[in-house]
């Protein structure tokens, strides 16, 4: 179970020293804070999951941020019935979005192209719009569903005293607050991101990318690749579910809006910003999303007075001026811009732009070895 | 501005440091709070003391996140001691003196709340972990004030509440680090209702529309309470989802109800599509049991109501505030506004200005900036001289009672911002509630 | 029943600002293959053509008071419109017809916008995979509405109605009912016929044209069509000039009706993709058939007689409707076989 090829194998130690050393080098970016680390591994995790989907089968959907939802609200409730132990939440979490996406995937699997993109979307919406508005009894609407004093909480109320305060999520006495709830949504985006390597380079992965590249020909063949898309659909649908998981663990809320379609779509702009079908590419898609959400959007004018100080005076308020369009409120202008770029560019996104720079250095040391021609550089 | 700068970087070699020292196995005690007394999350020691404003600004009401944000960049200069000082002239009492807080300069972080409760917290999260702020205020939506004000709860910071007027942030989802000078939908409709029985006669049927959501609920129960006690008769309520656009297909079955009024619970973007449509339903020239259909929209924004254009002339409405008040408080704070921006501030730009004064006041009094005692000196605290007359933060659930506006679309307004007249300054004993009614708990003063 | 008669009829409007979008939507997949997420944008931008307009005729020439002060303190502005100062009475028709007039703005511009974006962009994706369409375009609607909240903020700009199309008209006492039973705003009622009048000048010109016949030739056939030496590329770049128009002239004249904000073309989006899927990818009538369907259905189902049976269902009738459609029949109402589907 655990014998990987040698060169996942590489892959996966590189990526979790970068994943658990994050509150080191992200330090002189200003990301380094237990939200935003948090935030970074629980959307890595989604954004993996989305590519086992998306990335393998070439299946387009909309309708994640639902089973995020789902996720969320399972967890928050288990929080609010039963105990404040994380992992009980994310069985509850796993459960929940498993059958969720069980009932939404065989519907909409019937369909395929956009006709499925849409079926999920259209489910995502009528999720998200229930949610806030009738279902409020449930998911609270608006406000979110949150930890109240006089919850149940009937598990952990058999061996400890009500407290004054609201409890927080803990591990056998781990906090899930701080850094230590950083390490644990780390651990769980490393087995994620292990299960989809194994997964992968499975046969049932290579028979999920033999749906993608000619569906009609599998089924003519006399396959039916209807169970192996359910099966991934709701393997996808539960990483989903665990990532929203994870965001009540790590921070115990859950609102309505991380169901609306945007938020799917915020997913899709993750991957494919990223590289579709690697497994490290929508990893940085998302965290590159994130950051701009988080960081790009608190540079106020004050902030930018502060990094272009060194100019000249009047030509200091110029360049902040025209820089404060694209930062601070404006950020969702260059988050817009970047996509357009990368897109017309770089259409296999991020990890495609860091091969070309690999190629590129790796022909440049052709070069000068072999003195080889120019014509070998292929790539255009 | 380099003090922002520097302080940032001193903190970030600090955090470095910790992490390093997680990394390396070691239990993050450094983060851990209370265990003694007056030792605090982001105490500036000496330095600047941070604030962090967490306002909308991306979607629909940027705009209001924007006059908020311009509203605390004023307060922090009057609190400083720079420009004209504003209310710190009028405050009653007031223990400013133009030298920061307890001496110390005043600085701020800005955040994002998008109107989404959980980019509101993430931000909100960023300017307490990463930014050292040592209040977090803010915000356009109740949603996003009951979801920020929670988190602050759990995390030991004070939340001065921005604009948010569900009763539910006061009132079943208190807590103890949370303030609201803000009115609330209860006092809306007891305010409204004495005027309405004035204007419309105590013999009326209203038909509600109402945002499909917490804050629609309960302006809804405030509103049908509140008329249904001056002898109003309530034909119908109907839920409208939100962001709904067109808003025909639930304008159309008023039209033969047989009901007069039509109240409006909606806000923002709603409000006005459905104000808009409504007038173009021709209900202002129909006639129903022999009187005129009217329209009410309990909650007013003037900044929102410019969307609405000649739409909103003689529509009866509620506001916290308005800048077109005579008192010293408004006067003041009006004028070092325009002087500043070179126009009038609207009600959410008047209430954020406020809070962060309250805060710094509060301060000042208690002597420290340690959280609780700071609550301690919020609660109950009486003042006057900013804009609502004598005004208390009453200790039960950190709600202020003042003063409350009823105010109607100016039929000649004499310039873009003219667009509200206050028809009555309905008294504050005439708006007070008994704070048990919402239910609710106020939670610990020490967290852990 | 004239509670009925009225709901069908606000069906019926919602229903012609749904075909227009889906129409120019429908067009631009059919003609040239993509998936163009910024075509809510482009009804934003028609929106805001009217908005320019008014803003234009409406400057004013502003005068600080030397003596007198505004309430905050500043010196009193006195602002007159320009356009009162030059034309007069002519001025203030103009300033009452700004919706009207803003029409003959929107069209120049829409079609250079429209040209423009499929020269620049939207030309080098005809080959690459829908997935992509979605994002460049996607993109491409971020930043055309966040070019749009720099120049004029996040609120709604409110658009005059013209006085003769102010209010309701009184629609049962034409058909001999009793009065104020069905009454209807004027204006909403202009915008239907606009709109029947938009769909039916597309058809017809695509019918009836050279061109049209062309444009259909190689929507059903593109590499013949491009055989026969016909320069197919630049027609189908004018189709997409056309698409952007249309959205926006059914946004100049929506506005009166929601005071466009920037946020606008997000909001409609997602729903005009529902109107041509469950009308069938690239069919044209179905996209008007399938517009009129969901608006009426949509209105019927917010009656609360209705909402009483099934809370909640007005909030979610339209996708539901998307389901139902797509599982009953695969390629939505007048779907051709084979169009989308990989």
């Amino acid at each position: 179970m655990f014998n990987i090829p040698k060169k996942d194998a590489i892959t996966f130690v590189l990526f979790a020293i970068v994943v658990l050393t994050m509150p080191i080098w992200l330090t002189p970016f200003g990301a380094s804070y237990p939200a935003l680390l948090q935030k970074f591994a629980i959307y890595a995790l989604l954004a993996v999951g989305y590519n086992l989907l998306f990335g393998l089968t070439g299946y387009l959907s909309f309708g994640h941020a639902a089973f995020l939802g789902v996720g969320s609200y399972a967890a928050v409730w288990s929080f609010k019935l039963l105990s404040m132990n994380p992992v009980l939440a994310l069985s509850f979490a796993i459960l929940f979005s498993g059958i969720f996406a069980l009932a939404i995937g065989y519907i909409s699997l019937r369909r395929s192209g956009i006709y499925f993109s849409i079926l999920t979307l259209a489910f995502a919406q009528m999720s998200y719009k229930l949610a806030y508005s009738v279902l409020s009894p449930i998911t609270h609407g608006e406000t979110g569903l949150q930890l109240t004093l006089q919850d149940p909480r009937a598990i952990d109320l058999m061996f400890i005293e009500r407290g004054s305060s609201l409890p927080t999520s803990n591990l056998f006495g781990i906090s899930m607050s701080g850094y230590s709830g950083f390490y644990f949504t780390a651990i769980i985006l490393l087995i994620g991101f292990f299960i989809a390597q194994k997964i992968t380079s499975s046969p049932f992965g290579m028979m999920l990318k033999g749906i993608k590249s000619n569906e009609n020909r599998m089924n003519y063949t006399g396959f039916n690749t209807k169970p192996y898309m359910l099966t991934v659909f709701v393997i996808s649908g539960i990483y989903a579910g665990v990532a929203g998981g994870l965001l009540s663990i790590t921070d115990p809320l859950a609102g309505a809006e991380r169901m609306q379609w945007t938020a799917s779509g915020e997913l899709v702009l993750m991957t494919i910003l990223g590289g579709v079908g690697t497994l490290i590419g929508p990893v940085i898609g998302a965290w590159l999303i994130k950051y701009f959400e988080n960081i790009f959007s608190a540079w106020n004018e004050s902030v930018l007075h502060g990094f272009f100080a060194f100019l000249p005076d009047g030509f200091e308020d110029i360049v902040v001026t025209i820089s404060s369009k694209f930062v601070g409120e404006g950020w969702h202008l260059t988050l817009g811009l970047m996509f357009v770029l990368v897109v017309v560019f770089l259409p296999g996104g991020i990890m495609e732009g860091a091969r070309r720079i690999g190629t590129m250095f790796k022909n440049n040391k052709d070069k000068k070895t072999k003195q080889s021609s120019d014509s070998e550089k292929g790539e255009g | 501005m380099s003090n922002i700068k520097n302080g940032v970087n001193r903190r970030k070699v600090l955090k470095g440091a910790t992490a390093g020292i997680i990394t390396a196995g070691v239990a993050p005690t450094i983060f851990t709070k209370g265990a003694w007394a007056q030792e605090f999350r982001n105490d500036p020691k000496g330095g600047d003391v941070i604030l962090g404003f967490n306002v909308p600004q991306t979607g629909p009401y940027s705009d209001e996140g924007a006059d908020e944000l311009r509203a605390y960049t004023l307060a922090v200069k009057h609190l400083n001691g720079e420009g004209d000082g504003g209310m710190l002239n009028t405050m009653q009492p007031s223990n400013l003196k133009g030298n920061g807080i307890l001496g110390q300069k005043v600085t701020y972080v800005t955040g994002d709340t998008q109107t989404k409760s959980d980019a509101a917290r993430d931000s909100a999260r960023r300017m307490i972990e990463r930014d050292g702020a040592l209040i977090i205020t803010g915000g356009s939506s109740s949603g996003v004030a009951v979801a920020v004000q929670a988190l602050c709860q759990e995390m030991g910071t004070i939340f001065m509440a921005g604009l948010t007027h569900s009763d539910d942030t006061t009132g079943k989802d208190k807590k103890r680090y949370g303030f609201r000078h803000f009115f609330n939908t209860y006092m809306t409709g007891a305010a409204l209702a004495p005027v309405l029985k004035d204007e419309y006669g105590s013999d009326r049927v209203a038909y509600h529309l109402t945002s499909d959501y917490n804050w629609g609920y309960t302006q809804q129960r405030a509103i049908k309470d509140a008329t249904e006690a001056i002898g109003w008769r309530t034909e119908k309520t109907v839920l409208t989802p939100v962001g709904q656009g067109d808003f025909s297909q639930y304008i159309t079955p008023f039209l033969n109800s047989g009901a007069d009024v039509l109240i409006l619970n909606h806000y923002g973007k709603d409000m006005v599509n459905s104000l808009t449509q409504s007038i173009q339903f021709g209900l202002k020239d129909r006639q129903v049991n022999g009187k005129n259909v009217e329209i009410v929209v309990p909650l007013f924004s003037r900044l929102m109501a410019q969307g609405a254009g000649d739409n909103i002339k003689g529509i009866l409405g509620s506001a916290n505030w308005n800048w077109s008040l005579q008192d010293e408080g408004s006067k003041a704070f009006v004028k070092s506004f325009g002087a500043e921006y070179g126009f009038p501030p609207s009600m959410a730009a008047h209430t954020c200005y406020v809070q962060t004064l309250l805060y710094a006041d509060a301060c000042e009094r208690a002597g420290t900036l340690y959280p609780p005692e700071v609550i301690k000196a919020l609660e109950g605290h009486k003042f006057d001289g900013m804009g609502n007359g004598a005004t208390e933060y009453r200790a039960e659930d950190h709600q202020c009672f003042k003063d409350v506006l009823v105010v109607r679309g100016n039929a000649n307004p004499t310039s873009q911002f003219d667009l509200l007249e206050v028809v009555q300054e309905v008294p504050r004993a005439q708006v007070e509630y008994d704070a048990s009614i919402f239910g609710g708990e106020l939670g610990p003063y020490e967290v852990s | 029943m004239d509670a009925l008669i009225l709901q069908v009829l606000n069906g019926l409007d919602k229903g012609g600002a749904y075909a227009l979008i889906a129409l120019g939507l429908t067009l631009v997949f059919g003609t040239l293959g993509v998936v163009n997420f910024a075509h809510g944008a482009l009804f934003m931008l028609g929106a805001f053509c009217a908005v320019t307009f008014k803003k234009i005729i409406t400057l004013e020439q502003i005068v600080l008071s030397k003596t007198e002060l505004s309430p905050w303190g500043t010196p009193l502005e006195i602002r007159t419109p320009y356009a009162q100062q030059w034309f007069g009475d002519f001025g203030n028709v103009l300033i009452e017809y700004s919706v009207p007039f803003s029409l003959l703005l929107a069209i120049p511009v829409m079609l250079f916008i429209g040209i423009a974006m499929e020269r620049g962009i939207i030309k080098h994706f005809y080959k690459r995979p829908h997935a992509e369409q979605i994002l460049v375009t996607f993109g491409l609607a971020i930043v055309l509405q966040e070019i749009v909240k720099a120049f004029f903020g996040a609120n709604p700009n409110p658009q005059p109605i013209p006085q003769i199309f102010m209010g309701a008209a009184d629609l049962g006492v034409m058909v001999g009912m009793a009065e104020n039973v069905i009454t209807y705003p004027k204006w909403r009622l202009v915008y239907l016929f606009f709109s029947l009048g938009v769909i039916a000048a597309v058809f017809a010109f695509l019918r009836f044209t050279t061109f049209g016949l062309v444009v259909r030739a190689g929507m059903s056939d593109r590499e013949t069509v491009s055989m026969l030496g016909i320069n197919i590329d630049k027609r189908f770049t004018i189709m997409f000039g056309i698409a952007a128009v249309v959205a926006g002239l059914a946004g100049v004249m929506y506005t009166p009706i929601l005071p466009p904000d920037y946020t606008l073309g997000m909001d409609f989006l997602v729903l005009s993709f529902i109107v041509v899927v469950v009308g069938g990818m690239g069919s044209l009538p179905g996209a008007v058939l399938a517009g009129f369907m969901l608006g009426v259905v949509q209105s019927l189902a917010s009656m609360t007689e209705v909402k009483d049976i099934i809370p909640g269902i007005d909030q979610i009738i339209i996708y539901l409707i998307a389901v139902i459609i797509l599982l009953v029949r695969p390629r939505g109402l007048l779907g051709k076989r084979g169009v989308m589907e990989n």
